[in-house]
C-alpha cells in the first residue's frame, strides 16, 4: 500500500478510526454523558468525512491495487450519504432517547454500515463490493431489531435477515458464474473482455442474479416482500434511515455495476430492469393505497420511487444516469423531510402511526401541516415542487432513449400514486375532527421539516445547481 | 417595461408571500387585513395589465413583451404576451379583485383561502403568458394544487369526492400532454414556443401495432394535447368532473374555475394544435365538430334537468365551450374569433351567473331550485341582474353573448353548414333551459314561507355587479376592441394554417 492510497482512502480509514474508538469509549465508560459524546461525535466525523470528499482532489479512476475507485460519482453518492447519515443521526436522538434505545451501539452500527455503503460504490472489484455489501447489511440487520423487547421489531430484524441472506446468496451465485466465465472479478478486466470477445452465456445468467440481488437492496418489485414489514418494525428512526441511505447505496452500487462492468452489454440488462421498473412503479402505487400505516405507506411509496429510479437506469444513456442522481438526491430530501415529521407523532406521549390519526391535523399545527403538504404534493410529482423535476428528467431521459411507452406508462403509475398522497392531504385538511396528536415538535425536527419543505418550493428556481455536478458524475462513470 | 409581464405574474404570490409570513392571528382584525392586502395584491395587477393594454401594438404581429432568461438543462423562462392571450390576461386581472371582494364573507381559515387564490392568479397568469413549453406546462398544471385545496378545505358536503375526482381527472389528462412536451422537445431540441410554431412534425402515416395512424406522429402528439385541454375545457364526454367540482366548490372557486381555468383549455387548442399540428387538426376536425355538436345539444338538455341551480350553469359552460370548440376547429378568421370572443364573454358572463347563486346560497344555504320561487317580488334589484345575465347567458343580441356565438356560427358555416344547423340549435335550447331557469326561481309567487325574510343585494354585492353589467354591454355593442386586438394575431394563425395546409 502506498502513502498516496492511504490518502485516497482517508475518509473510510477516517471512519474505521472512530468507530474503533468510538466502541472502546463505549465500553468503558458507561455513562449517559458518555454515550452522548459518541453520538454527536459520529455525526461530526460523517460531516468531516463528507468534506474531505468534497474537498479531495483525486479523480483517479482505480487505485489501490486496482480494486477502488474514487470518481465523481462516487464522490457523488458518497457525499449524499454522509450528509443524509448526519442528518438522520442528528433526528432519531429525541426519538431514542424517550424510548430508551439510547445506546452506543446505535451510531457506532451506522458508521459500519455507511462504511460498507462507501466501499460498495467505490468498488472495482466483485469481491470488495461484496465485502462492503456485507457490511452494511450484517449492521442493518442488528438495527432494525434494535427494540429487542417489541416482537414487531424482532420480526423485522429476522425477517430482512433471512430474506436479506438469500439476496446475498443469489449475488455471490451471480458473482462466481461471472467469474467462472470471465476469470476475473476485475470490472475493467471483465469490461474489456466483453468488448473484444463478445460475451457468455455465464455472464448474462450471472448478470441476471447480480440485478435480483441488488433488486432486493432497493427493495423493487418481485423483491420487495420484506421492505412493509421491516419499516413497521422497526424503529422509526431506523425505518428512516432504511427509506434513504441503503437505497442510495443499492442504486449507486446498481449504477456502477451495470455502467462500468457491464456496459456493452446494455440491450441485456436493459429488458431486465424494464421489467422491474414497470412492476415496482404499479405495485408501489397500487398498494398503498390500501395501506392505513403511514410507516407502511412510505415502504410502498419508497417501492414506487424505486420503480422510477429504474426507468432512468433502463435508458442506459448519461442522460438517464444523471436524472437518477437528481431523482436520488430529491427523493431523500423529501424522505427525510417526510420521517421527522413520522418521528414526531404522538399522543399522549404514546408514538403513533396510523393515517387516520392525522385527521384535521391543520387544527394542531398550521405550519406542520402546510410543510408536509408541499412534500406530499412533491411526493407525487406535481409541478411546481422540486419532486416534478425528478420525475420530469426521467421521463426525459427514457422518451430519448427511444422508451416512450415506459414513460407512458410511469406517468400512468405516477397518477394513481398521487390518489393515496392525496389522501393524506385530504385528511389534514377536510377530514373528521378525531383525537387529535400533541403536534409538538424540537426546533430542530421542525427546521429540517421547514428546510426540506422549502427546498422543494426553491427546486424550481435550479435545482439548487445539481444539474451540472450529477451531469459531471454521470459523464465520469459512463466513460 | 422588461419585467412588466414578470409582475404581473408574480404580483398575486408576492402578496401570498406576504400573508403567509407576516399575518398572524384569528381575529377579525387580522382576517380583514388579509383580504384588505389580497385585494390589493389583484388589484396592482389589474392596473398593470390595463397600461399592457395600452400599450399593446395590435398592428405588430408576433409576440410584444417578451423576456427571456436560462432556465434548467437548456429550457428557458421565457414570457411573452399577442392578441391571442392579452384578452384572456385581461379577464382574469378583471375577475380576480372580483372574486376576492365576493369572498368578503368568509369566515374560515381567511389567511389560507386568501393565499390559494393569490397564488391561483400567479399560475393562471403564467400559463396565459409562457411562451416555453415546459413552462406553460409547469403553470397549467400547478393549478391543481391551490384549486384542490379550495374545493377541499371551503366546499360543500360532497367536496371530497369532489376535489378528487377533480385533481385525479385533471392530472391524467396533462400527464400524457406531458410526454408530448417531451417528446417534441427530443425531436426538434428547442422548448420555444415561438420556434415550435413553424417546426414541421412528421405527418406521414405511421403503422402502429398493426393499426395505421393517419397523420403519423402529429396525430399521436395532437391526442396527447387534446387530452389534456379536452379535459380542462372541458368537452363532452370528458366533462363529468365540472359539474361536481362546480356544486362543491365554495362561490369564488366556482367563478375562477368557469370564468377562467376552463378557458386555458381554448388557449391550449389556439396556442399549441392548431399551429404545431395543423395536418392532425384537420384530421381531427370532423371529430371534433361531432363532439362539439354533442356537447351543445346533449349537455343543454341535460341542463334543462338540473335541480341545482350551480349544476344548471355548470352544464350550459359545457354548452357554451362547445361553441368554442368549434370556433376553433373551423379554422377561419371569423370562426377563431369568435371562439376568442366566446371565451371572454363566457368569462364574463359565467362569473356573474356563479356569483348570483352565491348571493342567495349565502343567504339561504340551498341552492336547490325548488326552493326558490318569486324572488322578483322580494329581491327586485337581484332579479334584475338574474334577468340580465340569464338572456345574456342566452345570448341575446346587444350582450356580449351574441357576438361570440354569432361570430362562431359565421365562420362555422362556411366550413359545414349541417354543423352549424345543429349547433344553431343549442341556441334554442339555451334559452329553455335560461327561460325555465328563470321562471322557476325569479318569477311565480312566493310558495316558501322561509324566503320572506330574504334581502335585496347589499352595496358590496352591487360594487362587483356593476362592472360585469359593463363589460356585458359594451362588450355586446361595441365588440371591436377585443376584435381589433385578436385579429393580427388571428391573421398570422389562419394564414399560417393554410400555408401549412397547401
Amino acid at each position: 500500500m502506498k502513502i498516496i492510497d492511504i490518502l485516497i482512502l482517508a475518509p473510510e480509514i477516517l471512519l474505521i478510526i472512530f468507530s474503533i474508538i468510538a466502541i472502546l469509549t463505549a465500553s468503558f465508560f458507561k455513562s449517559n454523558k458518555s454515550y452522548n459524546l459518541i453520538f454527536q461525535a459520529t455525526i461530526i466525523i460523517f460531516l468531516f468525512s463528507a468534506l474531505i470528499l468534497y474537498l479531495t482532489p483525486f479523480e483517479i479512476k482505480t487505485n489501490v491495487n486496482g480494486i477502488f475507485i474514487r470518481d465523481t460519482f462516487s464522490k457523488f453518492f458518497q457525499i449524499l450519504i454522509l450528509l443524509s447519515v448526519s442528518c438522520l443521526l442528528f433526528m432519531s436522538k429525541q426519538y431514542l432517547q424517550k424510548n430508551k434505545l439510547f445506546k452506543p451501539e446505535y451510531p457506532i452500527l451506522l458508521i459500519f454500515s455507511t462504511l460498507g455503503m462507501m466501499l460498495m460504490i467505490s468498488s472495482n472489484n466483485f469481491l470488495l463490493l461484496y465485502l462492503g455489501l456485507e457490511i452494511q447489511s450484517l449492521s442493518l440487520y442488528v438495527v432494525s431489531s434494535f427494540r429487542r423487547e417489541n416482537y414487531k421489531s424482532t420480526e423485522a430484524g429476522l425477517k430482512y435477515f433471512i430474506l436479506g441472506s438469500l439476496s446475498s446468496g443469489l449475488m455471490l451465485f451471480g458473482i462466481s458464474l461471472i467469474y467462472g466465465s470471465t476469470g476475473s472479478i476485475n470490472f475493467e478486466i471483465i469490461s474489456s473482455m466483453i468488448k473484444h470477445e463478445g460475451f457468455f452465456p455465464g455472464i448474462i445468467a450471472g448478470l441476471v442474479f447480480l440485478i435480483c440481488g441488488f433488486a432486493f437492496k432497493a427493495s423493487a418489485v418481485p423483491f420487495h416482500m420484506w421492505t412493509p414489514d421491516v419499516y413497521e418494525g422497526s424503529p422509526t428512526p431506523v425505518t428512516a434511515f432504511f427509506a434513504t441511505v441503503p437505497k442510495l447505496a443499492a442504486i449507486g452500487v446498481l449504477l456502477r455495476v451495470l455502467f462500468d462492468c457491464f456496459g456493452q452489454l446494455v440491450e441485456s440488462w436493459q429488458q431486465v430492469i424494464i421489467i422491474i421498473s414497470v412492476l415496482s412503479m404499479f405495485l408501489g402505487s397500487i398498494a398503498a393505497i390500501g395501506q392505513n400505516n403511514i410507516k407502511r405507506l412510505m415502504a410502498y411509496s419508497s417501492i414506487g420511487h424505486i420503480g422510477f429510479v429504474l426507468m432512468g437506469i433502463a435508458s442506459g444513456t448519461d442522460k438517464g444516469v444523471s436524472s437518477v442522481l437528481i431523482y436520488m438526491v430529491l427523493y431523500i430530501i423529501m424522505n427525510i423531510g417526510v420521517f421527522v415529521f413520522i418521528l414526531n407523532m404522538e399522543r399522549n406521549g404514546v408514538a403513533v402511526t396510523t393515517i387516520n390519526s392525522l385527521n384535521m391535523y391543520n387544527d394542531v399545527s398550521k405550519s406542520q401541516t402546510l410543510f408536509l403538504t408541499i412534500l406530499l404534493f412533491s411526493l407525487a410529482g406535481i409541478p411546481p415542487l422540486a419532486g416534478f423535476f425528478g420525475k420530469f428528467f426521467i421521463f426525459n431521459a427514457a422518451i430519448n432513449a427511444g422508451l416512450s411507452w415506459l414513460a407512458v406508462i410511469g406517468g400512468i403509475a405516477s397518477v394513481i400514486a398521487a390518489f393515496y398522497y392525496l389522501r393524506i392531504v385530504y385528511l389534514m385538511y377536510f377530514g373528521l375532527s378525531s383525537d387529535p396528536l400533541s403536534g409538538k415538535m424540537p426546533t430542530a425536527h421542525w427546521l429540517i421539516l421547514s428546510g426540506s419543505a422549502l427546498l422543494m418550493l426553491i427546486g424550481i428556481i435550479n435545482l439548487y445547481g445539481l444539474e451540472k455536478p450529477s451531469f459531471l458524475a454521470a459523464k465520469s462513470l459512463i466513460n | 417595461m422588461d419585467y412588466l409581464l414578470s409582475l404581473i405574474i408574480f404580483f398575486p404570490s408576492f402578496g401570498a408571500l406576504i400573508l403567509g409570513i407576516f399575518l398572524r392571528g384569528e381575529n377579525l382584525e387580522s382576517n380583514n387585513n388579509a383580504k384588505l392586502l389580497t385585494l390589493v395584491s389583484t388589484i396592482a395587477p389589474l392596473i398593470f395589465s390595463i397600461f399592457v393594454f395600452y400599450n399593446f401594438n395590435s398592428s405588430v404581429t408576433g409576440f410584444q413583451l417578451v423576456e427571456e432568461y436560462q432556465w434548467l438543462m437548456g429550457l428557458t423562462y421565457k414570457v411573452g404576451i399577442d392578441g391571442i392571450s392579452l384578452p384572456l390576461i385581461l379577464l382574469t386581472t378583471i375577475t380576480m379583485p372580483i372574486v376576492i371582494i365576493s369572498s368578503w364573507k368568509i369566515e374560515k381559515n381567511v389567511k389560507e383561502y386568501m393565499i390559494c387564490f393569490l397564488i391561483l392568479e400567479t399560475l393562471i397568469l403564467g400559463v396565459f403568458c409562457s411562451l416555453d413549453l415546459v413552462l406553460f406546462y409547469l403553470f397549467f398544471e400547478s393549478g391543481l394544487i391551490p384549486m384542490f385545496l379550495i374545493i377541499g378545505i371551503w366546499g360543500g358536503n360532497n367536496r371530497v369526492y369532489a376535489a378528487f375526482k377533480f385533481f385525479l381527472y385533471t392530472l391524467l389528462g396533462s400527464i400524457l400532454m406531458l410526454f408530448a412536451v417531451i417528446y417534441m422537445w427530443t425531436v426538434s431540441g428547442t422548448t420555444d414556443i415561438t420556434k415550435l410554431m413553424f417546426f414541421d412534425f412528421n405527418s406521414s402515416d405511421l403503422k402502429l401495432l398493426g393499426f395505421n395512424i393517419n397523420g403519423g406522429i402529429q396525430s399521436i402528439l395532437w391526442i396527447a394535447f387534446f387530452a389534456s385541454f379536452a379535459v380542462k375545457l372541458p368537452m363532452w364526454p370528458f366533462h363529468t368532473w365540472l359539474p361536481d367540482a362546480h356544486v362543491q366548490a365554495p362561490t369564488g372557486g366556482s367563478v375562477v374555475l368557469a370564468a377562467i381555468l376552463l378557458k386555458m383549455g381554448g388557449y391550449g387548442f389556439l396556442r399549441f394544435s392548431l399551429p404545431m399540428f395543423p395536418d392532425a387538426s384537420l384530421i381531427f376536425q370532423n371529430f371534433i365538430f361531432s363532439i362539439s355538436v354533442i356537447a351543445i345539444i346533449y349537455t343543454s338538455l341535460v341542463a334543462l334537468m338540473q335541480k341545482d341551480i350551480k349544476k344548471l350553469i355548470a352544464y350550459s359552460s359545457v354548452a357554451h365551450m362547445g361553441f368554442v370548440t368549434l370556433g376553433i376547429f373551423s379554422m377561419n378568421q371569423q370562426s377563431i374569433d369568435g371562439a376568442i370572443f366566446q371565451m371572454i364573454s363566457h368569462g364574463i358572463i359565467s362569473a356573474a351567473l356563479f356569483l348570483l347563486v352565491g348571493v342567495i346560497y349565502d343567504r339561504m344555504h340551498t341552492k336547490d331550485i325548488d326552493f326558490y320561487g318569486g324572488l322578483v317580488s322580494l329581491m327586485p334589484k337581484y332579479a334584475l341582474f338574474f334577468i340580465f345575465f340569464t338572456m345574456a347567458n342566452v345570448g341575446l343580441p346587444g350582450t356580449s353573448g351574441f357576438v361570440g356565438e354569432f361570430l362562431v356560427l359565421l365562420g362555422t358555416f362556411k366550413v359545414s353548414k349541417l354543423v352549424t344547423i345543429f349547433a344553431s340549435l343549442g341556441i334554442v335550447l339555451s334559452a329553455c333551459y335560461g327561460l325555465w331557469l328563470s321562471r322557476r326561481i325569479i318569477f311565480g309567487n312566493v310558495t316558501n314561507n322561509s324566503l320572506l325574510e330574504i334581502t335585496d343585494l347589499n352595496r358590496i354585492e352591487k360594487l362587483y355587479f356593476i362592472p360585469l353589467i359593463v363589460l356585458t354591454l359594451f362588450l355586446g355593442i361595441l365588440p371591436y376592441p377585443v376584435l381589433e386586438i385578436t385579429s393580427n394575431s388571428v391573421d398570422l394563425l389562419v394564414s399560417h394554417l393554410a400555408q401549412n395546409l397547401k
